[in-house]
């Protein structure tokens, strides 16, 4: 079968994994494309390149097109979210110094409970605290925000400064950056650096936030409908492979390789198997479904999730919040989202918007076939998302 | 009006620093600095203050400089990810060139233009002469495991080099791979039964 070439732009990271294992497994072929990975150095450069055509799609963090769509960052080309590639994944983190004084005070580090460590870094932490984070438009930075804001965090001067994930542990032993917020592999990478601990993966402060997503031009869905389709059943094949436990150890290999993330496979399996080394004397901490590429709906692009980050975009940079939501909300693409998988069978839920936070169990909830079951979806602070818009 | 433009060229590389600093130079009334460590990259061009940033596209640390673009970032004045769409085409142009520019708002197109077109040029002439050193150094890694595989298949075969070599050229064509992957493959597996 003859297949079209479709160039795709990625960050080296465990979440690019559908990529990865679409490309490596053969999922692209068996829908008549061949993707065409290209690793990026920075977000803006992988921006830039879906932005001005260098590449079809990216594998994009998830606030970037809402934040574009809201005039935000520069770079205005409408971008549409077709798909969640993966929800979580990130992983709070400390420096040598903080995780000897949180030890020194008793704290234990349970990796669950975000108000207890937000109240333990507060107390071990000096008058200000500075955060690294990968990118200004990031869930790193909304989740950080969310859970300073609600937390005795709240009272300290906190700074949060761009730094590039493979730089994170150096900025950190260079005293650049008191703590960070990153995807894996590059916290556990702090952490066999010696220069770090961990203190929280993202789940703790949200369990169900849009991570990363499959990102493509308006002007290239539109014109492209049928290898937008093929792309799309791609990347939900290989989610759904991933979601095989047996696949993960292969998926470590895979990523691990020197085309792709270049580091050890174990360093990946940890997030994979969600089984952490929290600090240099190797504690262990496990995190079920850490970083999820299928179950519960994880896929589908809920546009209460763009409505979540507009929200919180749109009051820090004084933008008019319903606004700003309606805007955000054109951005992740549920409709094509039904369009391009339901040949598949893939089950969809009746809605596109739920009240993010709001389900304190796994619930089953209406569906094209009724079976349907969305995954827990809590803030830390038990608060729900009621949009504006 | 003041025509003159402050740039800030960041570029870790000296030589390719100086190079860029000249052309800028020729091209009009600029006065070019270049930061060349990127630490705290952010905080050092807003002590510079100035109306365009050159970085390359390549740089992992460019994404510090998307702080500047935020309303509420470290630089006071507002600061644009390369010129608003007046000037067409010159922001692709200087992605395609491996170029990445921050322009403050407000600033005319048509001030900035000869500016960032001949950062474009001298971008694409060092990217040039960057991809061939990779490639130069990529053969000859690629060599180096050729050699080593023909010498695996010659003492485990006892066959002559030439033979060696068609042996992996006709494994890779079979199998629809490069000699280099085949004779990597041959290389890492020897490795493990030796």
């Amino acid at each position: 079968m003859r297949t079209v070439t479709l160039p795709v732009a990625y960050m080296p990271l465990v979440d690019a994994a559908p990529l990865i294992v679409a490309r490596e497994m053969g999922f692209d072929h068996a829908e008549g494309i061949s993707l065409d990975l290209r690793p990026a150095p920075s977000w803006s450069s992988l921006r830039d390149m879906l932005a001005f055509g260098h590449v079809d799609a990216a594998h994009l963090l998830s606030p970037v097109p809402v934040a574009m769509a809201l005039g935000l960052g520069g770079i205005a080309t409408p971008l549409s979210a077709v798909s969640v590639l993966s929800l979580n994944g990130n992983v709070i983190g400390v420096g040598t110094q903080l995780a000897e004084r949180l030890i020194d005070q008793g704290y234990g580090f349970d990796f669950t409970d975000a108000a207890a460590a937000g109240a333990a870094l507060a107390k071990a932490a000096d008058e200000v605290l500075v955060f690294g984070v990968p990118f200004p438009f990031s869930m790193h930075v909304e989740l950080l925000r969310y859970w300073i804001a609600g937390t005795k965090l709240a009272s300290k001067q906190v700074e949060i400064r761009t730094v590039p994930p493979p730089l994170m542990a150096q900025a950190l032993a260079g005293g650049e950056i008191d703590a960070f917020c990153v995807g894996e592999p590059w916290g556990s990478f702090a952490v066999d650096d010696s220069v770090g601990a961990l203190l929280l993966p993202g789940k703790a402060i949200w369990t169900c936030a849009p991570e990363k997503v499959l990102a493509v031009r308006n002007d290239w869905a539109e014109t492209e409908p049928h290898l937008l389709g093929s792309l799309m059943r791609t990347v939900w094949r290989a989610g759904r492979w991933l979601s095989n436990t047996d696949s993960r150890t292969t998926a470590s290999e895979m990523l691990s390789r020197k085309t792709y993330l270049n580091v050890s496979p174990e360093l990946i399996d940890r997030a994979l198997m969600g089984e952490f080394a929290i600090s240099a004397r190797g504690e262990q901490r496990s995190v079920e479904g850490f970083v999820e590429f299928f179950d519960g709906a994880a896929t589908f692009p809920w546009r209460s999730q763009a409505k979540w980050v507009a929200h919180q975009l749109a009051l820090r940079n004084g933008l008019d919040v319903g606004t700003a939501e309606r805007q955000a909300a054109k951005v992740f693409r549920s409709d094509l989202y039904r369009r391009e998988l339901q040949g598949l069978g893939v089950e969809t839920p009746g809605a596109s918007e739920k009240l993010e936070g709001a389900l304190s169990e796994s619930t089953a909830v209406a569906s094209a076939n009724g079976s349907l079951i969305l995954s827990r979806n809590v803030f830390f602070d038990r608060r729900i998302f009621e949009p504006a818009g | 009006m003041n025509q003159h433009l402050t740039v800030v060229v960041v570029e870790q590389n000296q030589e390719r620093a100086f190079a860029i600093v000249d052309a800028l130079k020729e091209a009009g009334d600029v006065d070019v600095s270049v930061i060349g460590n990127v630490s705290g990259l952010a905080r050092k061009i807003a002590t510079h203050s100035p109306d365009i940033v050159l970085i390359d596209i390549d740089n992992p640390s460019r994404d510090m400089l998307e702080e500047l673009t935020v309303a509420s970032g470290p630089l006071e004045r507002p600061v644009a990810m390369f010129v608003s769409g007046a000037a067409g085409g010159l922001a692709k142009a200087a992605v395609e060139a491996g170029v990445s520019a921050y322009v403050v708002d407000g600033l005319q197109a048509e001030r900035i233009k000869p500016v960032i077109d001949t950062a474009i040029a001298r971008f694409q002439v060092l990217r040039q002469m960057r991809t061939e050193l990779a490639e130069t150094r990529r053969a000859l890694e690629e060599r180096k495991v050729i050699d080593r595989a023909k010498g695996l298949l010659m003492k485990a075969k006892g066959i002559s080099e030439d033979e060696a070599y068609a042996l992996l050229r006709n494994t890779a064509m079979n199998q629809n791979r490069r000699v280099a992957e085949v004779a990597e493959a041959l290389v890492t597996a020897s490795g493990l039964l030796s």
